[in-house]
């Protein structure tokens, strides 16, 4: 277990005039045992900062530091990481137990102890009776935690996950995010989980940290970064359905926009006027799709409210301790 | 399936025994005649299609040689069959061997003049045994290497195709899988040994039986790089054996023809098995 320090971290790709820059400039402290959730869409910059972590990229300029090293020149096996891959990448012709006992035996670990290990984890992630078959008679859900047995048994200081859910049913992403949070309630391994998903950074991090465009541009933990977004950005990523941004909001200044996030807005007797454009209901709650003036507004309604008709004006008003204030030309908060 | 045109059935079933015929006749009429004396193939005209008795005498003849009845001398087959085992055996290996290690490194690697070594390779594909064989011959020569193993298979060993073939297998290989080897401190001849080439499998098999019926067939280059007649191979053996002024035996040249077949569909059937099952292990 390890914290890592991560400290004005650029990467461009080519030299001279035709370089591209994808991270500009990063830095981020992780503490011991943190799980963090680096989210953002895609092309941001996030599989490339694990991947500089990992050591499957070049830093540009910057460094890493895992734990007390800094890891720069470290090859990826010399770093005491690993990593779960997307595509899982088990080694096809190996057996569930020799995918596992594969890093251990390159590094001369003795044969009682690689079994040792290997069942620990096995045991821990219920795949016992799965060790002497292959990948191929493996379901999607089994060969991930194949793959999350294979980092365990390396007992890293710091775990990698690049999109390990992606591949998944919607039922059993749900289910694997519980056994990555049970495992690192048990392991408390300092983690880096790269996601696109903004309800998996949601619920598994501890602090997440927001990309857009190779920027860091919040990293906090999801209170903070769903309550206090930073910018603009942030505020109408994270949330679903995102958070309302207003250019020409009643009461918000010139070069101002005001943000609202759906379910503050309180329908009554007083407030703005929105004109109803659409409604859905989902169930528990209605969502109410709306025009101020020019710009068009969500809001969210429990499903015993009553539900206004398509066309008819509404008033709500907004939440005044909930209403977050951006600067019209940087996005970042005011 | 539904049989709307019966006629087109029966029509392609009877191309194909066509095919068949005309491929296994041959075949047929070589086994035959080797089971004869020449005496029986000579003088019956067209030559009986019936199996003769003379089988045990003509391949104990073909394979160990010995005096004809007519006086003449036959070389016993076997040695060259041993030398086209060995020639053969060699080339496949070796070039498999050599175009994986190539391929691994056009693949793999990133180094000075990647791009124009592979053109290179890409190149000498213009460059068959035949159109290099005069300053082939010098350099063997020179180099002693005439009349052995090294200069019978040597020259031959170096193979664009199937450098081509691994190239294109392993940039299938998913990048995850090297970078996952990686993670486990696979050094990259590692790497090779232990997830590659068995992931290759498949490819090695169909590689190996096409260069070891290439091996087993070459004649002309071993005709050229051969004097002694220990180094001969059992293609160039059935050639000596049919002597126009001389009496020939038809009956010997049959069964040294059908001895000369035998290993390589022997190497064809029994890598079949490979193949299925290669292709029944094909992972997702």
């Amino acid at each position: 277990m390890a914290a890592i320090s991560l400290k004005h971290i650029v990467k461009r790709y080519g030299t001279g005039k035709t370089a591209v820059q994808v991270i500009h400039d990063v830095s981020a402290e992780i503490g011991d045992g943190e799980f963090v959730v680096i989210v953002g869409p895609s092309g941001c910059g996030k599989s490339t900062l694990l991947r500089m972590v990992a050591g499957l990229e070049e830093i540009t300029s910057g460094t890493i530091s895992i734990g007390t090293r800094v890891v720069n020149d470290l090859e990826p096996a010399e770093r005491d990481i690993a990593m779960v891959f997307q595509n899982y990448a088990l080694y096809p012709h190996m057996t569930v137990f020799d995918n596992m006992a594969y890093g251990l035996k390159i590094a001369r670990v003795p044969k009682d102890e690689i079994r040792a290990r290997v069942e620990k984890a096995a045991d821990i992630l219920e795949l016992r009776p799965y060790l002497e078959r292959k990948p191929r008679a493996l379901s999607g859900g089994q060969r991930q935690r194949v793959a999350m047995g294979r980092a365990i048994v390396r007992q890293p200081q710091v775990f990698l996950f690049h999109e390990p859910l992606s591949n998944l049913d919607a039922k059993l992403r749900a289910q694997t995010r519980l056994e990555i949070q049970k495992l690192h309630r048990e392991l408390g391994i300092t983690s880096l989980f790269v996601t696109h998903d903004q309800v998996e950074a949601m619920t598994l991090a501890q602090r997440m940290l927001v990309m857009n465009g190779g920027v860091m541009e919040q990293f906090g933990t999801p209170a903070e970064v769903y309550n206090t977004p930073a910018s603009t950005f942030v505020a109408s990523f994270i949330g679903s359905p995102p958070m309302n941004l207003l250019k020409h909001a009643p009461g918000a200044g010139l070069d101002t926009i005001l943000g609202i996030r759906p379910e503050h807005l309180e329908v009554g007797n007083e407030g703005w006027p929105l004109i109803v454009e659409g409604i859905e209901l989902l169930g528990a709650e209605r969502l109410l799709y709306c025009r101020l003036q020019d710009e068009a507004l969500i809001v969210r309604i429990q499903e015993e409210q009553q539900a206004p008709k398509v066309g008819e004006t509404i008033y709500a008003k907004p939440r005044a301790d909930r209403i977050h204030l951006f600067d019209a030309l940087t996005g970042l908060r005011i | 399936m539904i049989e709307r045109r019966p006629v087109l059935t029966i029509l392609s079933h009877l191309v194909l025994l066509l095919g068949v015929l005309i491929v296994a006749f041959p075949v047929y009429v070589t086994i035959v005649a080797s089971t004869q004396t020449t005496a029986q193939i000579t003088q019956a005209i067209p030559m009986s299609l019936v199996p003769g008795d003379n089988m045990l005498q003509t391949y104990r003849l073909a394979l160990f040689g010995g005096e004809t009845e007519s006086g003449g001398r036959i070389a016993p087959a076997w040695p060259m069959m041993w030398v086209s085992l060995v020639t053969a055996l060699l080339i496949s290996v070796g070039k498999i061997v050599i175009s994986m290690l190539s391929a691994f490194a056009i693949v793999y690697f990133r180094f000075p003049f990647r791009g124009l070594v592979f053109w290179m390779i890409f190149i000498t594909l213009m460059l068959p045994v035949e159109v290099r064989i005069g300053p082939t011959y010098e350099v063997v020569s020179n180099l002693g290497m005439l009349n052995s193993y090294a200069g019978l298979t040597i020259p031959l060993i170096a193979s664009a195709t199937a450098t081509f073939l691994f190239r294109q297998f392993f940039l299938t290989v998913p990048d995850e899988l090297v970078e996952a080897a990686r993670m486990d401190g696979a050094s990259p001849m590692r790497f090779f040994w232990d997830i590659l080439l068995p992931l290759s499998r498949t490819s090695i098999a169909a590689l190996f039986v096409i260069q070891f019926i290439y091996g087993w067939n070459q004649y002309l280059w071993p005709l050229l790089v051969t004097t002694n007649e220990s180094m001969y191979p059992v293609v160039m053996g059935i050639r000596r054996l049919i002597s126009g002024d001389a009496y020939t035996e038809w009956n010997v040249v049959m069964a040294t023809a059908m001895l000369a077949m035998l290993p390589p569909a022997l190497v064809v059937v029994l890598m079949q098995k490979w193949f299925v099952k290669g292709l029944v292990d094909s992972e997702k």
